[in-house]
């Protein structure tokens, strides 16, 4: 019979011994060498029953297989466009993927997506060697016009999106903006004017520094006050 | 028999480490051992140019050793020198032990090592402080590095020699060494000087001990720099 020597909910930093004993199963941030399973990465500790797991505390994005993904273009090729989306490797959105227009042979691909143009796309497959593969078919995927986008710690994205996308519809309510959140860690917003995008990012990196504590969306709830379309309606009916 | 002044001839300069201290890098670490300090930043893993440097099987790493001009009296010439590179390599050798660059193929990781302030002992400063940075950056790694120069001053077994001790009269041996400590691996073992086996086993004895502590400040200060994030929150 084996056991923990890390509490969970701690932090545990590269080598350090979390179990011991086989009937531990490794699962991401850690491995396993001969009967110890040890933490490769600085991390928060996850025990589940027999899952020892690492949630991450920094690093890269590392690409999954139907993520969307936020990215910019930074080359053009005779089959497609190279997207940086932030992880170590280009990825691809080949032209069959990325529109269904007839392209002809030879024509300029930069009339759909030009140098510098930022896109929404969709993960359709990651390959061992690295090598990604994007989509622009699929709902609400399309090039992004105007607005801004900030980067925050690709590990945080899951407490910005929040329980069934409970603290971004929270944060697309009270500021009014739209926000469509990368699973590389980039977040886009555009808003109807410079203070409300301003109040979503502020509310953004505030989750961003803040994606350990609990009772987070309360706290940022009560940063962003009420909704405007509420103050708005309280004026016109007072 | 030769004397210390200040410390016990087994005990180490007094230490003192720092994490993230450059913003812009993916990851960076400050270590400080007596009068040595080395500042280390992780950029990476980032795409691979020129092109045919890339490796399709595994990443590679490249590190970079440097002394900024006024890091020691005398100043000294700066950009890269035979020493530089010597220990560049040898610094290299010692951090590629510990990680596994097949997760991140046709890219690098790369690791500026540059030296404050020199009084001995700057290339295990330098792997110390590299393997925070490392950690910092969030590389997967098997354990971190830890280094030390133990060696002979006069006819004393001695850890941590610093420049006084390097240039003893009497003459001197010196022999930094790396290791992972959990296993006990040795990644990293030069000798500058003559040294009986006897002498060396001694040496190392003392070196491995050092580099539990070492070990131990390198875990405490990656730990507290995390554990602020959370508390702050």
């Amino acid at each position: 019979m084996g056991k923990i020597l890390i509490e969970d909910k701690s932090i545990a930093v590269p080598g350090e011994i979390l179990a011991e004993g086989m009937d531990f199963l490794p699962a991401g941030g850690v491995f396993r060498e001969n009967d110890k399973i040890i933490a490769s990465q600085i991390g928060i500790v996850n025990i589940d029953n027999r899952l020892v797991k690492l949630i991450p505390l920094n690093g890269r994005y590392s690409p999954k297989k139907s993520d969307m993904v936020i990215g910019d273009v930074v080359n053009i090729t005779f089959s497609g466009w190279v997207i940086d989306i932030g992880c170590t490797n280009f990825a691809v959105l080949p032209i069959r993927d990325a529109t269904s227009d007839f392209i002809d042979k030879g024509e300029d691909l930069s009339r759909y997506y030009g140098f510098k143009d930022i896109v929404v796309a969709k993960i359709s497959n990651v390959s061992k060697t690295n090598l990604i593969d994007l989509t622009m078919k699929g709902p609400g995927l399309m090039k992004i016009k105007g607005g801004m986008l900030i980067d925050v710690t690709p590990s945080r994205v899951p407490r910005i999106i929040g329980k069934q996308g409970s603290m971004i519809s929270l944060l697309k309510e009270r500021t009014g903006c739209k926000i469509i959140v990368g699973q590389n860690g980039k977040v886009w917003i555009k808003g109807e004017n410079f203070e409300s995008e301003k109040k979503a990012i502020d509310a953004i990196r505030m989750i961003n520094n803040l994606a350990h504590t609990t009772g987070l969306t309360d706290k940022i709830s009560e940063f962003l006050g009420g909704s405007e379309n509420v103050q708005k309606k309280e004026q016109e009916t007072g | 028999m030769y004397k210390r002044k200040s410390r016990k001839l087994d005990e180490p300069r007094e230490m003192e480490a720092k994490v993230g201290i450059i913003k812009r890098a993916d990851g960076s670490a400050m270590f400080k051992i007596g009068n040595t300090i080395a500042m280390a930043a992780v950029y990476g893993p980032r795409n691979l140019y020129p092109k045919f440097m890339q490796n399709p099987e595994k990443g590679i790493l490249r590190v970079n050793y440097n002394m900024f001009s006024f890091s020691v009296s005398e100043r000294i010439r700066p950009g890269p020198s035979r020493r530089s590179k010597e220990i560049s390599l040898v610094s290299e050798n010692a951090l590629l032990s510990c990680l596994n660059l097949e997760e991140f193929p046709n890219s690098v990781i790369d690791v500026y090592i540059e030296i404050l302030q020199a009084d001995a002992g700057t290339r295990c400063a330098g792997i110390c402080a590299a393997s925070m940075a490392l950690a910092d950056a969030g590389i997967p790694m098997r354990d971190l590095v830890s280094a030390i120069s133990v060696g002979k001053v006069g006819d004393a077994i001695v850890v941590d020699l610093d420049k006084e001790e390097e240039d003893y009269e009497g003459g001197s041996t010196d022999m930094p060494i790396a290791m992972m400590p959990r296993n006990g691996k040795i990644s990293l073992l030069q000798m500058d000087g003559n040294m009986s086996k006897e002498d060396i086993k001694k040496a190392l004895e003392l070196g491995r001990n050092t580099c539990n502590k070492i070990y131990e400040l390198q875990k405490r200060t990656l730990k507290e720099k995390y554990m602020v994030e959370v508390e702050n929150e």
